[in-house]
């Protein structure tokens, strides 16, 4: 499993991997925003938690049709599904590679977003904190994505119109986290509530997944 | 009439719904039309809301169907992903446009009579964002099962994909909850003492409602039989190549 998770990280970090442009796509929306909203700095502290974790969320989703397709395309799918590794497990790591290449990362670049977006001082902490707690669950939602969508030849629309339905309380959640940090606000319950969709989805899902997986290799 | 599980045989569904599909259908268009024709002239207006009320006629049993047709595809995905009756698969299938159709009519008599009565269409109230999050999900769950060739494999993906579908959907709705109260009113009916609505407006309201019911019957059980049909002639013309 070490060695899967490896082969993934390095088949994402080098060329061709698409690394970087969940990104990228992260920057250009907080630059999009304050152009389109204009440069009003109370109106941008009031959106940005919401814009903030928006682009997460989609950068998030950007990356999410790499994590089966080359596998499926030439094959190694189908070795995955027979080896001696539960597929459970497979999946977990998949998702775990996916969340290393593009979760963290957009967790880490966040607070300079923040930045551009003049979000208050007190919310930095709780966006990291929310980010890093909220941006597992989608990583493993995006991998249950995948996994449906995996044998489909157009299964890129589909794969965004089945997934962000299921990104909602995460969303709704993190976002409210961060919100109420803003403002000084108690953000004990939305933070426990991420917290456990996160455990819910990182337990449960590789399950869901993996049986979709098997049924789309018949 | 000894089991239930007779009808997931085709053929005895086909005999069954054969008698009980006119009947539905019959009696759905006569109840609904008592329902809504009783509900719309025959009951006195709010001395508040005026004859703006009377919209509940269709918001509540059409709001009602939205929530049921998806637990009815529920039930039968989980019939069919644990007894693999296609029968199950094919009705689940039918239902989601039906479910979708009522959960649009749910919210645009909604947003009708929220413009005079809340100064507003559409306001972010949980009540309203759990809706348009459920035409959300109805939506991909039709396009899921447009998406895929296979009936089987279509069968088992969407199965799943509406499991973890309503886990999300009930999520949603508390995750929505979590703002506010909002605008929309609490449970217009309710079996707790003290109800709120009198019985001039109750008696055709559950008409309406057991009409709204037999029509999604007689949609899904149509709509059953279209998807059997369609299976049978798929299988007739393959064997027909195959000759």
């Amino acid at each position: 499993m070490i060695a899967l998770l490896t082969r993934d990280l390095r088949l994402a970090f080098r060329a061709g991997g698409g690394f970087g442009l969940g990104l990228a796509f992260f920057l250009i929306l907080a630059v999009l925003v304050p152009l389109g909203v204009g440069p009003d700095r109370t109106t941008l502290a009031l959106i940005a938690p919401g814009i903030l974790w928006v682009g997460a969320l989609l950068a998030c989703l950007l990356s999410l049709d790499r994590i089966f397709a080359l596998d499926y395309e030439d094959g190694s799918l189908d070795l995955l599904a027979t080896a001696p590794v539960p597929l459970e497990g497979v999946v977990s790591i998949k998702a775990l590679a996916h969340w290393i290449t593009t979760g963290v990362p957009l967790v880490l670049v966040s607070p300079v977003l923040g930045l551009l977006l003049s979000l208050p001082v007190p919310a930095y902490g709780w966006l990291l904190l929310s980010l890093t707690l909220g941006t597992p669950a989608l990583s493993v939602i995006g991998t249950f994505g995948a996994a449906l969508t995996v044998g489909l030849k157009r299964g890129g629309l589909l794969l965004s119109l089945l997934v962000l339905p299921l990104y909602i309380p995460t969303l709704v959640f993190g976002a409210e986290v961060v919100s109420r940090g803003a403002q000084g606000l108690a953000v004990g319950t939305p933070l426990a509530l991420l917290a456990g969709i996160t455990a819910g989805a990182v337990a449960l899902l590789p399950f869901a997944s993996a049986h979709v997986i098997r049924i789309n290799l018949r | 009439m000894s089991s239930l599980w007779e009808y997931a045989n085709p053929l005895k569904f086909m005999r069954t719904t054969d008698w009980l599909l006119p009947i539905v259908a019959v009696a759905a268009v006569v109840i609904t039309t008592v329902g809504l024709v009783w509900g719309f002239f025959f009951t006195p207006d709010d001395f508040r809301q005026g004859s703006t009320v009377k919209i509940v006629f269709i918001h509540v049993p059409s709001a009602m169907m939205a929530i049921n047709a998806w637990v009815m595809m529920l039930v039968a995905s989980l019939i069919w992903l644990i007894r693999r009756h296609h029968v199950s698969a094919l009705a689940a299938r039918a239902a989601a446009p039906v479910g979708a159709v009522m959960t649009v009519i749910g919210l645009i008599t909604g947003a009708v009579w929220g413009q005079p009565m809340w100064g507003t269409w559409w306001a972010w109230d949980p009540r309203l964002t759990a809706f348009l999050i459920l035409f959300l999900f109805y939506l991909g769950y039709i396009a899921m099962w447009a998406a895929i060739d296979d009936p089987d494999t279509g069968a088992d993906l969407t199965a799943v994909l509406c499991l973890v579908g309503s886990v999300f959907a009930v999520l949603s709705r508390y995750a929505a909850n979590f703002w506010n109260q909002g605008l929309h009113q609490g449970a217009s009916l309710s079996v707790a003492p003290g109800t709120r609505m009198d019985w001039a407006y109750k008696a055709p309201l559950y008409t309406c409602m057991v009409g709204f019911g037999l029509i999604f019957l007689a949609l899904v059980l149509a709509g059953t039989r279209t998807e059997i049909r369609a299976r049978r002639m798929k299988a007739l013309a393959a064997r027909e190549r195959m000759a």
